[in-house]
């Protein structure tokens, strides 16, 4: 196992902020932290790296067993969201930091040393600013040396705050593929925190889904995502209708409309329920095509890159429906502000009981 | 892209005045010079006048007479000890309060602003009550042959005292500026404390160190009120500069007095100027910070 943490709990006042968390992680996975802001995610990161101290629990990285160690003998490379960066010393003495401050005996020769750093600055593509300061640099530029520097050290984990948040949009997703194939290359394991759902899916190998301490749901992104455990999982990885009813001898009531309820919830008789839709699989065309569809009228459109968002008022359902339609779709059907259209709801996801979101 | 193309037909927009009055403005201006004047440069001249009043020959003498001497040894030993005191004891409480949090903090962080609100002989005061020979902690101090009022040690106590905010003061918005992501970068690296302090901590507020060292210095020279209580004025012993020139001055020796004086006064051109040379330094590498 790469990382394993046993029942790790915190407490910040009255606050929980991990409760009885335990995960396993293999050697050489990149795994995705993910939830919402709060949930203690960054905190559980810090407790890895011994920069918070677990109130109970035990944290086992590459089978050693750290909980107990100094951060400074943990030896996992950190990197920050905000770089954290030294301003006053230089890239190359940035990433040389923490072969420098080795005692005497562990320390590399001063060639190595060079060696090792060019070589980390050849791997982020920044070996061109070895002089610079970190001021020189831009945000994507700067958290490529903070990784470096991270690595320098050859820890047993890699661990990233939020690395992309305080970046541009595009720098970002330049940066998240770039990393993908860092980490193909260097293998080391690796957790990255965010709360952005498409960096996730994107970049890890499994998703860790965490919301109030505790861990929702673990998998692929695949998994995660086209089964989500519970609705606070689904409702955070990605947009989504939600529907509050009721099933009913087999029916889910969506307002004064009903749909077939999943197989697994067939036999329920009654109960309070959630319907989730995900906008992008709600059907839109301008003719019937079965006595299901539901009759609305376009309120509202919205340009979203390629895709075309729709806010749909329905007969006989409260809320207004979220739809996406490909902008193709959209031209083909001749969709505007106000034009009637039937909507068909096919893929629902429907959980029980009573969840807030 | 192209030009954009400058329309002949519509005339120039009428500029808005955007500042005051001519008027108003050369009525402050004028204004700034009075006070300046009034208040800071014909001081100034009277003090060299005067010290200069009865000749170089003169001059010289006051400064060079043994006593002279004597209060400007003690004062310059009174900057050396707590000036670097104050460095330490700055540094220490700065990196407490912005580094760490503990019960009491925002308590302590108001409290060192006391030295400034308290007025400096009171300072002396409290030192006298504490210390003073009829205390029985002062008798006890006396019996084991330690002198601290009316001598050195209580000099210099009165005077860190006094100073003691300065440093702290000018860290803590700039450690607290830069929060304590540098430290944990460093230590998730494997850096030991003083690794830490010395190679990251402390050249990020160099500067800003310097700065407040200059300041607690000037100060240190210049302090009066708490050492005058402390000091018992002996001459050629516990006669720091200002005291010195207060006892000339007492005893109508005018042109002695603004002749030390003077002494005191060059001592803060020099701080002003080291200090404008700083603020220009920390402009410059403001992009450091």
């Amino acid at each position: 196992m790469g990382i394993e943490l046993q029942n790790i709990n915190k407490t910040f006042g009255d606050y929980k902020a991990i409760d009885n968390l335990s995960l396993n992680i293999p050697s050489g996975d990149l795994i995705a932290l993910l939830g919402p802001s709060g949930c203690g995610k960054t905190t559980l990161l810090r407790i890895i790296a011994g920069l918070e101290l677990a109130d109970s629990g035990k944290i086992i990285l590459e089978n050693k067993d750290t909980t107990n160690l100094p951060p400074r003998e943990k030896n996992v490379g950190f990197v920050f969201q905000h770089y954290a960066l030294f301003r006053r010393l230089t890239v190359f003495e940035n990433v040389a930091f923490g072969l420098k401050v080795l005692p005497f005996k562990e320390r590399p020769a001063r060639k190595e040393i060079r060696e090792r750093v060019e070589h980390l600055l050849t791997l982020v593509q920044m070996d061109w600013a070895l002089d610079r300061f970190p001021s020189q640099l831009s945000g994507g530029q700067r958290q490529r040396v903070a990784l470096a520097r991270a690595l320098a050290v050859n820890p047993r984990v890699l661990l990233l705050d939020e690395p992309f948040s305080a970046l541009d949009a595009k720098v970002r997703q330049e940066l998240r593929r770039w990393l993908r194939k860092l980490h193909d290359e260097i293998h080391v394991t690796s957790i990255f925190v965010t709360h952005d759902q498409e960096e996730a899916l994107e970049l890890a190998d499994k998703i860790v889904v965490i919301n109030k301490g505790r861990i929702e749901q673990q998998g692929t992104p695949q998994e995660v995502y086209d089964h989500p455990a519970n609705a606070f999982v689904y409702n955070f990885l990605g947009n989504v209708n939600v529907f509050h009813g009721r099933i009913h001898n087999g029916k889910v009531s969506l307002g004064a409309h009903t749909v077939d309820a999943p197989d697994d919830l067939k036999n329920v008789e009654e109960k309070t329920s959630q319907t989730f839709v995900r906008p992008h699989e709600i059907g839109i065309s301008r003719i019937r095509s079965n006595n299901n569809d539901l009759e609305g009228t376009i309120r509202e459109v919205r340009l979203q890159g390629g895709q075309i968002g729709l806010n749909i008022e329905c007969q006989g359902i409260e809320c207004p429906i979220e739809a996406e339609v490909p902008r193709e779709l959209f031209n083909n059907l001749q969709l505007a502000k106000g034009v009637q259209v039937f909507v068909a709801i096919n893929r629902v996801r429907v959980f029980t009981g009573d969840y807030e979101i | 892209m192209p030009e954009p193309e400058i329309s002949q037909d519509h005339p120039p927009v009428v500029k808005k005045r955007i500042s005051d009055p001519r008027s108003i403005q050369i009525l402050l201006i004028g204004l700034t010079y009075l006070f300046f004047i009034g208040f800071i440069f014909l001081p100034l001249g009277l003090v060299f006048s005067q010290a200069f009043g009865k000749g170089w020959s003169f001059y010289l003498e006051a400064i060079r007479e043994p006593y002279a001497i004597e209060a400007v040894k003690l004062t310059l030993l009174t900057v050396a000890i707590v000036v670097p005191v104050n460095a330490v004891f700055g540094v220490t409480a700065a990196w407490a309060i912005t580094k760490f949090n503990f019960r009491g903090k925002s308590t302590l962080k108001s409290l060192l602003d006391l030295p400034f609100a308290v007025s400096p002989v009171i300072a002396g005061l409290i030192f006298v009550l504490l210390v003073g020979s009829r205390t029985p902690f002062g008798s006890w101090l006396g019996e084991h042959g330690i002198k601290i009022i009316f001598s050195t040690p209580g000099i210099i106590i009165a005077t860190i005292f006094v100073t003691f905010p300065f440093i702290a003061r000018e860290l803590i918005p700039l450690m607290e500026a830069q929060g304590r992501d540098e430290e944990e970068a460093a230590l998730t690296l494997g850096a030991k404390g003083w690794q830490i302090f010395s190679k990251i901590t402390l050249p990020n507020i160099r500067w800003g160190l310097l700065y407040g060292m200059i300041l607690c210095g000037a100060r240190s020279i210049g302090e009066f009120g708490a050492v005058s209580v402390v000091s018992g004025h002996i001459r050629g012993q516990t006669n720091t500069i200002p005291l010195h020139v207060e006892i000339l001055y007492s005893e109508y020796n005018f042109t002695a007095s603004f002749a030390v004086a003077s002494l005191l006064v060059f001592l803060a051109l020099l701080t002003v100027v080291i200090k404008s040379g700083m603020e220009k330094h920390f402009q410059k590498n403001s992009f450091h910070l």
